[in-house]
């Protein structure tokens, strides 16, 4: 909170008001646009309400108000737009910014981690682009980050160029261009995801909650009964089924081809990774190389049994953010083909195989019986439940749901530990440690050697007794640890020594 | 629990000497002395125990928390009828005689287990009961040293060491150390770090 003026040029080396840009003045048109899109989506409901019984109210009413909050629009934006003003000096960024408090910000450029870009649909029909540069700090605050809404999309590249190109004259040359595109049959994994059953289940929340706001609940659930009173009871639930499976697919790939359509990843001079995507609302995310610490291959069940794969980046400085897409900020390929997953990894990673084809080795048998007792427990918890439930209350419903789940659970459970078992593995290929993991969520992680900060290993009482045990690889990068579950205990052991030597090394002995 | 260390029971139980001393002459000579032999391999126990009074310490941590939930139980007991009354008493007696054998037990178990040791080039820690726990974070990658004594532990004079690297799970802990070495092995530990160049990621 300073004068809008230089006072924070502490070398002297720059004049004080040299430099300075502004955001675009298209800006106020975009959040007119969006003021008005607002104005449209709570009037008309409104202005429909009041008109039943007055039109002439709802004209009265709604109408200044719209037009209040238009004006304002244009006002408050209008002063924004001229207390704005952002500079690039040769060591840092400068923003000021502020309506009825101005605010300065500088942030150190050698501190910048990531430049995206974002433009909604508005932004990208007006040309201009949301730059979003951020430090990455851990828990950072958004002191940070600096956000410039908006600037021209020309404007927009040229500062993502010029603050991630570092000019390190041993990545120059580097470039090896386009990695992967988006293969429009891709779109088949999407209603494979969790998104499909939990997208089904909101429409049909949705209905029932717009319906009480109109008072209706009751008769839209008479009503659906009517209609599907034909069906009997089974045939009922089928159809609720099915048509919840059917919008919960529709709305999957819709937000997939939102998210994905036009997809590039490229591999920019300067050592950056790029990935550009989206249908209506266009994003920029770059991945500085020097920032990756590893892949992570990401196979969900449901996508895996369909032969596809994602891959995310492992890399410091990537916090999820709230972003409507946070867990996709880090996704370097959505699901796609096995083999195209595979060598994107590879290729982000610049080795010759990806982390999919190393050998791995597998773990001893006694990590299948723990994962099997784990099943059976979690299949029994609910069975029990029942059963319990069925003596207490003496109900035959009761009885039957145990019989029913024991046996539909048990023979999942078990499928489930044997995959996770047989999906254990660990590694070494080139300069990555890499292990698998997982039955419902399989991850195949390939992490970098010298990005291991650190060494844990865990052993509980019954691990002990079997000769097991857990080694967890720390990072500063991804989710901060990544693990190689029930390996042999000395094997294990020899494994992250080999891995990262010098780190247990020192500290092992042989009895 | 299966420990068979050897030696060493005199270290970490007084003030005697800095941490830097100890740990100078504890440095193992290179890495991988028995690699090359036949017999399993496992992590050597971390060359210090925690301070003596680190029993003490847990034992009373552990009869404050059992004495507050059996008295959360206990307290409304005593206004309810005599039918209620004795559902509400049974878990509290159950949780103070759970409370007390835990009281027992597990700081002589945390005891045995809770080892720590810095190397030249290393901070090891091994914790845990139920759940072993040995962690190495080589200088070059810490970030942070901190010290923290919470209120039971200003009784017994004792301190907290926490070691944080980049990775948001990369802490590690030495609880129950004297306040005096705590002291040191910040110190040390401070100045070794910032010796080491880099940005520890």
């Amino acid at each position: 909170m300073t004068t809008p003026d230089g006072e924070l040029d502490g070398e002297g080396t720059v004049e004080p008001d040299a430099g300075w840009r502004r955001l675009d003045p298209r800006t106020v048109r975009v959040s007119l646009l969006t003021v008005a899109g607002i104005c449209v989506a709570a009037g008309v409901p409104t202005g429909l309400g009041i008109a039943s019984s007055s039109l002439f109210w709802a004209l009265v009413t709604v109408l200044p108000a719209s037009a209040a909050a238009l004006a304002g629009t244009v006002v408050v934006e209008g002063v924004r737009l001229r207390r704005t003003r952002y500079r690039v000096l040769a060591d840092r960024v400068e923003l000021t910014k502020g309506v009825a408090v101005l605010t300065r910000r500088s942030v150190s450029r050698d501190r910048i981690r990531t430049v995206d870009l974002t433009a909604g649909p508005p932004s990208r029909f007006l040309g201009i682009v949301t730059v979003k540069i951020d430090t990455g700090e851990q828990g950072g605050s958004s002191a940070s980050s600096v956000t410039l809404f908006a600037v021209s999309r020309e404007e927009g590249e040229r500062l993502r160029a010029e603050l991630l190109d570092r000019g390190r004259p041993d990545s120059a040359g580097t470039a090896d261009g386009r990695i992967a595109t988006f293969d429009p049959r891709w779109a088949r994994y999407g209603p494979l995801s969790v998104l499909t059953p939990a997208l089904g289940a909101a429409a049909y929340g949705g209905v029932l909650q717009v319906a009480e706001w109109f008072g209706l609940r009751r008769g839209v659930i008479t009503g659906a009964i009517d209609l599907l009173g034909g069906f009997g009871l089974v045939g009922g639930i089928a159809m609720v089924v099915a048509v919840g499976l059917v919008i919960g697919v529709l709305g999957s790939l819709a937000v997939l081809v939102e998210m994905w359509w036009n997809f590039r990843l490229d591999r920019e001079p300067g050592g950056t990774l790029r990935v550009r995507r989206g249908l209506l609302t266009a994003r920029s995310i770059s991945i500085e190389e020097q920032r990756l610490r590893g892949v992570e291959l990401v196979e969900p069940l449901g996508v895996r049994l369909a032969g596809g794969a994602r891959v995310d980046a492992v890399a410091t400085g990537l916090r999820s953010q709230s972003d409507e897409d946070k867990g996709a900020r880090k996704t370097l390929l959505p699901a796609a083909p096995h083999g195209e997953a595979s060598r994107v990894a590879a290729a982000v990673l610049r080795e010759t195989a990806g982390p999919a084809s190393t050998v791995l080795t597998r773990h001893p048998v006694a990590a299948r019986g723990r994962r099997i007792r784990w099943a059976l427990a979690a299949a029994a918890a609910p069975v029990a439940v029942a059963a319990a439930c069925g003596w207490v209350f003496s109900s035959a419903l009761f009885g039957q749901l145990a019989w029913i789940g024991a046996v539909v659970g048990v023979p999942i459970a078990l499928a489930l530990a044997v995959d996770a078992y047989r999906n254990l593995g660990h590694g070494l290929s080139g300069d990555y440690l890499v292990a698998r993991r997982g039955s419902v969520r399989r991850s195949t992680v390939a992490l970098q050697r010298r990005g291991v900060i650190g060494l844990t290993a865990r052993q509980s009482l019954f691990q002990r007794r079997r000769g097991l045990l857990t080694i967890t690889a720390t990072t500063a990068a991804g989710s901060g640890a990544y693990s190689v579950p029930d390996v042999d205990a000395s094997e294990g052991l020899a494994f992250a020594d080999d891995a990262v030597p010098g780190l247990f090394g020192p500290l092992l002995e042989r009895v | 629990m299966g420990d068979s260390e050897s030696g060493d029971a005199d270290a970490g139980r007084g003030g005697t000497g800095t941490a830097h001393d100890r740990s100078q002459h504890r440095t193992e000579p290179g890495r991988g002395d028995g690699r090359d032999d036949t017999g399993v391999l496992r992590l050597r126990p971390p060359a210090h125990r925690v301070h003596r009074k680190a029993v003490a310490w847990w034992r009373t941590r552990i009869l404050l928390v059992a004495a507050a939930a059996v008295a959360v139980l206990v307290v409304p007991a005593a206004l309810l009828p005599d039918a209620a009354r004795f559902w509400v008493l049974v878990p509290a007696a159950v949780l103070a005689v759970a409370g007390v054998a835990a009281a027992v037990g597990m700081p002589m178990w945390w005891y045995r287990v809770h080892r720590w040791e810095v190397t030249g080039d290393a901070v090891y820690t091994r914790t845990g009961a139920l759940w072993q726990e040995w962690r190495v974070a080589p200088m070059s990658r810490i970030q942070t040293v901190d010290s923290e004594r919470g209120p039971l532990e200003q009784v017994f004079g004792l301190a907290t060491v926490t070691v944080t690297t980049a990775s948001a799970k990369g802490a590690l802990t030495i609880p129950g150390l004297d306040r005096d070495l705590a002291a040191d092995l910040v110190h040390e530990l401070t100045e070794t770090t910032q010796a080491t160049p880099g940005d520890a990621t």
